[in-house]
């Protein structure tokens, strides 16, 4: 077995690739959270538990209605988009005059309602979620045994983020996003309904949220604490990503996977930290994130 | 002005929720038994609310009062925090009269709970949490350790794995008293019986993904991958360890297993598995005939921590019954010099240490065919007597005996 | 001012009777580091306008440290209780040291990015003893007062939640706590009339972290462990939740949102019960049993609605009619 650094390279290669995995979802989550901060200048602390609702509809689906993970991983996305909508119009919208601290502050009494809601009703355990029949068994790749669905989430995520990033940074749809939040009145002026367009944008940044719950469905159960330890993560990939870089999360997001998967191999008990020794040492440094730009 | 004003308000809230306490009932012609276990976790299951309904089935047993004084059970979720547990059992302690704690699953919990109790002075019966600690270093002249311990799991699991070929191991383990205690006392009965230990890799309670560990066991090249980990995280290991082809290359022993898990799994997943039990509901008579009852309520079978919480109760209650009181110190000397004798313990007796000594079984998971059944799945093997499987007490390091 | 401190005093005189009139001292004592721990987080927050979203760090790393030094190093009391306020301290001047630098909601996740690390650290350090805590702490004694008496311990928990706040009171009340007031409202003016705004801000937050650290050390004397949950972000959203529904900004809030956060911790899973038994309704057993979705709606409301928190909105309403 050949060594690096006195670690096989198996196990280096297999905690890479997992590693690459974990990233797929922190690159999904910080881009809607990304597009949300970017271009509405809210503070989502909400994310965790919409990305939870999304795996739990996906449940639900199969569940109740014998809907199966092919249908749910579009409708589930929508559902908790709409819900989203719903969250930017009641509650969102009457701070925006305010400190974005109250926005953060509002976000998080959410997520503790969200999460406390769920929590009553299904335990902590987590409810299984069966891999879809097209995408089960694996392939063995030599130095480990990588599982079809897990290969899926690294593509479904990646088309996911590309697609964002077409759209908000290449369609004309995109343009007058940014154009509104840089400067609403004139974006109104032309006709452009500006309020509406937030409500959309939020929407569609947590529907990503939802789409990156029925991904990890199978993988990690569902259960309604699956969103609130992945979210601190996600923050500090945003902020050193960039908060408002759309390309800086998803390249921040699919490094900080396999940074900590090879951390995994080399220091285990630094695996949890390393993305906030990271995110200090930008902030420091660079403080609007690697690929943010001083505002 | 304002303060003033504002410090009255304080106040009386103060004194609202000072005697609010008090009004809350101070009697002691009540037999109060406390449970605390996990409700909502990863071990809710296997113990949890149905062993509290074990509990009031063991009181309704008892005719719901002892010489007049009324039977009553108070139940709280610790939500596998020590932290809760402590806190709670110190509140019925001190405000609610307790007279007796029992604990559900979590050892980390279940020592907290020991550390109060003993303060107190008042029994406590450890069913669900099987860490050694509580009869050994930690032990307490309070502290009855009644269902199984991790001692016993890694002298019957261990031993028959090892002695089935399974010479190397590999431990992935719940980073908790429980796990460290079982993946420990496992490591010494491995290499007593001839085979080696090549490495452990722990896990925080509750892990959802367990992708990463099983990599590093399986890079490890051991024959045996050791499961120090109970409930969901046991489940999830498992299924993973499929996931991942883990399977293919290596053994797996679950060191704690539970029916429910069993039945999670499905046969096809477990059959062939060994596991040390200290009850299965179709051994006997006796114990169908309470199962079924346990069944009609939660429509599926007890595991060996359900009905441990049914005899952990019954036992104490025919303690009270026997002295004629609850006094805490009393009722020890009492449950100490007895034998126990019921559907879940055969001629079981406490010892000094706190550790109820009575004969465990090893089983082994029914191939799907052999299933006649619902929950129909283990072969008992052998009747592990008791001093085989939890050591002479001599062995013990508690400082009572 | 004399109002005040009769008003204060007669507050004292409560709460040193109240174990007499059937308080039951550890729920008391609980409150009361909590009210403390709130207090400080206060002082960075109301009077000088930084939200720390990582001060369980200070409370949980007091907690371990005060543990510690009584559980395995033998340290008398009074020692392990000034050691662990003085770990909070440097703890608070480190981060403080990173954090200080930036602001707004830079400030808050580097803040909890720095709890975070601190958390990790806690949950793999062997001291710690992970997820089973450190417990069964010896209390110890003070001058021969035996400490393992819960009334005996009660009566020194007040005397240092009534240390503590009046070293809030005057620092808040003093000069420096003039210059925290002015920069929270203007910093830039502050810097442009040639304060060394930074300075201050770190003094403010060290002072802060190391009450939140005294708050910590007595609370593990209370419960004779110090655990995990003590370092949680979800304790920072509790202690930040305390100063915002009792009021950020002024003195008493705090303490106000102490009483009422740990009482509803209490009482949810009764109250929900007793709803359950009047109504017949099985949901309000689980609502009774989830203290989460109960914290998580007073927080919306408040920071929708209620932005002053109760002793500000009073004191605002008092100032409109008075």
């Amino acid at each position: 077995m050949t060594q690096l650094f006195g670690v096989p390279i198996q196990a280096l290669l297999g905690q890479l690739l997992l590693g690459l995995v974990n990233g797929s979802f922190y690159a999904v989550l910080s881009l809607g959270l990304a597009v949300i901060f970017g271009l509405l200048n809210i503070i989502n602390f909400t994310h965790g538990a919409l990305y939870m609702l999304g795996a739990f509809i996906a449940w639900m689906g199969l569940q109740y209605l014998g809907l199966n993970y092919w249908i749910m991983l579009f409708v589930a996305p929508v559902i908790v988009g709409l819900f989203g909508i719903v969250l930017e119009r009641l509650l969102l919208r009457r701070l925006y005059k305010l400190d974005p601290l109250y926005g953060l502050l509002l976000t998080f009494g959410l997520t503790l309602l969200i999460e406390g809601l769920f929590r009553s009703f299904y335990g902590v355990s987590g409810q299984p979620y069966s891999t879809p029949a097209l995408l089960r068994g694996g392939v063995n790749l030599g130095f480990m045994f990588l599982p079809i669905y897990r290969a899926w989430v690294v593509v479904a995520s990646i088309l996911a983020c590309l697609l964002t990033w077409f759209i908000i940074e290449k369609t004309r749809l995109g343009a007058l996003l940014r154009a509104g939040t840089e400067n609403p009145k004139l974006v109104e002026a032309f006709g452009v309904n500006v309020p509406l367009m937030i409500s959309l944008t939020f929407g569609f940044g947590v529907g990503l949220a939802g789409f990156a719950g029925v991904l990890a469905a199978p993988i990690l159960q569902v259960s309604p604490l699956m969103g609130s330890n992945l979210i601190i993560v996600v923050f500090a990939v945003v902020v050193i990503g960039g908060m408002g870089s759309i390309l800086g999360s998803i390249v921040t997001g699919l490094g900080l996977g396999i940074i900590e998967g090879f951390t995994k191999v080399f220091w285990p008990e630094a695996s949890s930290t390393v993305v906030f020794i990271i995110m200090v040492i930008v902030l420091l440094t660079r403080p609007a994130g690697l690929f943010g730009k001083e505002s | 002005m304002k303060l003033r004003t504002l410090s009255v308000a304080l106040a009386a809230a103060g004194l609202g929720f000072g005697l609010s306490a008090q009004a809350a009932g101070i009697s002691d012609d009540v037999i109060r038994i406390g449970f605390i276990a996990d409700m909502s976790g990863v071990y809710a299951d296997i113990d949890g609310n149905a062993g509290a309904d074990a509990i009031r089935m063991a009181i309704a047993d008892m005719g719901g009062e002892i010489n007049g004084k009324k039977i009553e059970l108070l139940t709280a979720d610790h939500q596998n925090k020590a932290d809760i547990a402590s806190a709670r059992a110190r509140e019925w302690f001190d405000q609610q009269h307790l007279d007796m704690l029992i604990g559900g699953t979590n050892s980390a919990t279940a020592l907290a709970m020991a550390a109060v109790a003993a303060e107190k002075k008042k029994p406590f019966m450890v069913v669900g949490a099987g860490s050694s600690a509580l009869t050994n270093a930690q032990c307490t002249p309070y502290t009855v350790h009644y269902a199984y311990n991790t001692v016993a799991l890694a002298n019957g699991t261990g031993s028959a794995v090892v002695r089935e070929g399974g010479k190397s191991w590999f431990y992935l383990t719940a980073d908790y008293a429980f796990g460290h205690s079982l993946e420990q006392d496992t490591m010494k009965v491995v290499e007593k019986s001839g085979g080696k230990n090549l490495g452990a890799v722990r896990a925080p309670l509750a892990t959802t993904d367990f992708s990463s560990f099983l990599l590093q066991a399986q890079s490890s090249g051991a024959e045996v991958l050791g499961l120090a980990n109970a409930g969901g995280d046991f489940i999830n290991s498992v299924k993973a360890a499929k996931e991942f082809g883990i399977t293919n290359t290596m053994k797996l022993a679950g060191l704690l297993v539970f029916i429910n898990d069993v039945h999670a799994l499905g046969l096809e997943n477990t059959t062939g598995l060994y596991l040390t039990t200290a009850w299965y509901w179709n051994q006997d008579d006796a114990s169908r005939a309470w199962s079924k009852r346990f069944f009609e309520k939660h429509d599926r079978a007890p595991s060996f921590l359900q009905a441990g919480d049914y005899s952990a109760a019954k036992t104490y209650l025919e303690a009270v019954k026997a002295i004629g009181t609850d006094d805490g110190d009393a009722i020890m000397k009492q449950l100490k010099s007895v034998t126990v004798n019921d559907m879940f313990i055969k001629n079981g007796h406490i010892r000094k240490d706190g550790l109820m000594m009575h004969d465990m079984y090893l089983a082994q998971v029914k191939k799907p065919d052999q299933s006649k059944a619902a929950w129909d799945y283990y072969n008992i093997v052998r009747t592990l007597p008791a001093e085989s499987v939890f050591g002479a007490e001599s062995t013990s390091t508690c400082a009572l005996k | 001012m004399n109002r005040q401190l009769i008003a204060y005093l007669a507050a004292l005189i409560l709460l040193a009777a109240l174990p007499a009139l059937g308080g039951y001292p550890i729920f008391i004592m609980k409150v009361m580091c909590y009210a403390l721990f709130a207090c400080a987080f206060n002082l960075l927050l109301g009077y000088t306008g930084l939200l720390s979203f990582g001060h369980a760090a200070f409370l949980g790393l007091a907690a371990y440290a005060c543990g510690q030094s009584l559980t395995v190093w033998g340290w008398p009391t009074l020692g392990g209780l000034l050691f662990g306020t003085a770990a909070a301290g440097v703890l608070g001047l480190v981060f403080g040291l990173l954090s200080i630098r930036r602001s707004g909601i830079y400030f808050a996740m580097i803040t909890l990015a720095l709890a975070q690390m601190q958390f990790f650290y806690f949950l793999q350090a062997p001291f710690t003893g992970g997820e089973d805590g450190l417990q069964g702490i010896p209390r110890g004694s003070i001058l021969g007062l035996d400490l393992s008496q819960d009334i005996n311990l009660y009566y020194v928990v007040l005397l240092i939640f009534v240390l503590g706040y009046a070293l809030i009171w005057r620092t808040v009340h003093s000069p420096f706590g003039q210059v925290l007031k002015a920069i929270r409202e203007n910093e830039p003016r502050m810097v442009s009339l040639g304060y060394d705004v930074d300075r201050f801000k770190l003094l403010a937050f060290v002072l802060s972290a190391t009450l939140a650290g005294l708050a910590g050390a007595t609370k593990s004397l209370v419960f004779v462990s110090a655990t995990l949950s003590d370092a949680t972000w979800q304790m920072s959203g509790t202690v930040i939740l305390m100063t915002l529904i009792g009021g950020m900004g002024t003195l008493t809030g705090p303490v106000l949102g102490a009483i009422i956060v740990v009482a509803l911790e209490n009482k949810v899973g009764e109250f929900g019960r007793f709803l359950m038994q009047q109504t017949g309704i099985e949901w309000f057993r689980v609502l009774g049993e989830s203290v989460t979705i109960v914290i998580g709606l007073i927080f919306i409301v408040c920071v929708l609605a209620f932005r002053r928190g109760i002793i500000g909105e009073w004191l605002a309403w008092r100032q409109k009619t008075g």
